[in-house]
């Protein structure tokens, strides 16, 4: 409708017109949450499912190593490279920030907060979910529709327990060692960085890092890891397990998997920070 | 197994027996609309039909992949449609089958393909007896040896058919099944997967095969029994001679369309491989 044709239409059209519009969109979104609801249960009966069967006879531990090999061993070339840029980067942007206001002694324990709460978990997530998620998605779509899952279905092996279940086993337990090793080899950059380009003083930087530093700050982000590997595992193993049509369908969901993966994991970081705040702020209450 | 219970076993005579079974996804529409379908033991009945009969949909029920919205199944005397999962599972060990492009697990050899089944439902068996098992079924299938260690990347079509019926017969099962087994290919392996099933099947005596095909011609050359699937429903099930005297119009065009009248059956007379002897 052009714009003339909309000044032509009486108050009561233009009423009833923007009424439909309005009855249109909210029907969208109601449709969009509808679904949006329904996809979240399904995947969370999924993961139920799946961790259920880990524990069930005939045990699959076997499997397990071999894709924590995968997820992990695979991984750790390009942790430690992103985590030693990561530091690096940091450290600068910090230290020309600090060295305004003559704080350059708190690098080290920023960079380190940063990294070990949300830096380190968050990155790791996303370079793994792209990784080995993608990789995931990828194999089991391939499988669908190639019947190799139907096969396994008509011998009487279920396929979640041998295919599904193994392999976010293996993602959960393996995710905090890769959080740890890119948390250690980010502040690697950062010592290398303020000691040998800014001149910092290498026993003041270890000395602040390690006074402003909490063990629960690393476990934090350790948490964090595992966290965010179950929900990439679990999205990108749904989204290859469900993969319809052919070689397309498995494009499709080795896609829809990664990026829905990398999204979740931004937005549940927000939400985790903020319960993990609040539950030391009720210890600390409770405490008192 | 009790006396009674092998008296039971032997006096069943269908392997599967399908009354009334109709199933829809929607709660309107009915792929399946009233099968009624005694399956034989020990015969190869070939199902044919047009795309989207419900060949697959059928075959599946039999599986206990999926579950009837009315009727019974029953396979070897028992009825599955009240089974548990973990019963079909079970039961499942009792069926092989030849998928359409043969299914083999592309991250496994040919013959860790056959062992995986071993692996899976005889763990207590020795490797080295699994091992043995696989090569023998192997060979059984007509796999030359020095593939044996092939990838199915490394194979041609016809090899993996023989590594996938291979893996089909690795837990020694009641029912075969085979999936557009014939489907895609060109008319030397066409012909070779024929002569693969009804071999197999005269191997092992007993055994029941049951063959989802559009071939109609392939049909006629290895089945003891066809059934004609159409809108949802088993329109004819009997020997291949009912099948060509038939004057039921569909059945009538299907054969028109499908057979060459030099290839028809001739009773023994036919140079194409003999039907299964039971």
């Amino acid at each position: 409708m052009t714009r003339r044709e909309w000044w032509a239409l009486s108050y009561g059209e233009k009423r009833e017109r923007f009424n439909d519009a309005f009855n249109h969109f909210f029907i969208w979104i109601l449709k969009s949450f509808a679904s949006f609801v329904t996809a979240t249960g399904e995947l969370a009966k999924f993961a139920a499912t799946s961790i259920k069967l880990a524990f069930r006879a005939p045990s699959r531990w076997d499997e397990v190593i071999v894709h924590m090999e995968f997820v992990g061993n695979k991984s750790i070339t390009i942790i430690c490279l992103s985590g030693l840029f990561t530091g690096l980067a940091l450290s600068y942007q910090i230290y020309l920030g600090f060295k305004i206001v003559n704080m350059t002694a708190m690098v080290g324990p920023t960079v380190g907060l940063g990294v070990f709460r949300e830096l380190g978990p968050v990155l790791t997530g996303l370079i793994v979910s792209a990784r080995a998620g993608g990789a995931m998605a990828a194999r089991l779509g391939t499988m669908r529709v190639t019947e190799q899952i139907d096969a396994l279905e008509v011998m009487g092996v279920d396929p979640v327990q041998y295919l599904v279940s193994p392999r976010i086993i293996a993602t959960v337990l393996v995710m905090p060692l890769l959080t740890a090793v890119y948390d250690f080899v980010a502040m690697l950059g950062c010592y290398l960085i303020c000691v040998y380009l800014f001149d910092i003083d290498p026993a003041q930087l270890v000395s602040q890092t390690t006074e402003w530093l909490e063990p629960y700050h690393l476990w934090e982000g350790l948490f964090k890891g595992a966290l965010f590997g179950l929900f990439f595992s679990v999205i990108c193993t749904n989204r290859g397990y469900n993969t319809k049509g052919g070689a397309e369908g498995v494009g499709n969901s080795t896609n829809e998997g990664v990026v829905t993966s990398m999204v979740m994991i931004i937005v549940v970081d927000f939400f985790v920070t903020n319960l993990i705040n609040v539950f030391y702020q009720l210890k600390a209450t409770l405490l008192q | 197994m009790t006396e009674t219970n092998a008296e039971q076993q032997s006096n069943i005579q269908y392997a599967v027996d399908m009354s009334d079974v109709k199933k829809s996804f929607d709660g309107k529409e009915f792929v399946l609309n009233g099968i009624d379908l005694k399956i034989p033991k020990g015969k190869i009945t070939v199902i044919i039909g047009y795309s989207g009969t419900g060949k697959s949909v059928l075959l599946k029920h039999i599986l206990g992949l999926l579950h009837p919205t009315s009727g019974s199944i029953k396979v070897s005397g028992k009825e599955i449609t009240s089974m548990t999962d973990e019963q079909l599972t079970k039961l499942r060990q009792d069926y092989g089958m030849l998928f359409q492009y043969a299914a083999l697990f592309d991250d496994m050899t040919a013959i860790e393909n056959v062992m995986f089944p071993l692996k899976e439902h005889r763990r207590d068996m020795p490797r080295s007896e699994r091992l043995q098992i696989a090569k023998d079924r192997l060979k059984d299938s007509g796999l030359d040896p020095k593939h044996f260690n092939k990838l199915p990347a490394e194979m041609s079509g016809g090899m993996r058919k023989r590594v996938g019926l291979a893996r089909a017969l690795a837990l020694d099962p009641d029912i075969l099944i085979y999936d557009e087994p014939t489907t895609g290919l060109d008319p030397v392996l066409t012909e070779m997967v024929d002569n693969l099933i009804v071999s197999t099947h005269n191997l092992r005596k007993g055994s029941t095969s049951i063959v989802v095909s559009h071939d109609l011609y392939a049909a006629f050359r290895i089945a003891d029994h066809v059934a004609m699937l159409d809108s949802g429903r088993v329109l004819l099930h009997g020997t291949p001679e009912d099948f060509l005297n038939s004057e039921i119009d569909l059945v009538k065009r299907f054969v028109a369309k499908g057979v060459r009248k030099e290839l028809q059956p001739k009773n023994g007379e036919s140079e194409e491989p003999a039907r299964s002897t039971e």
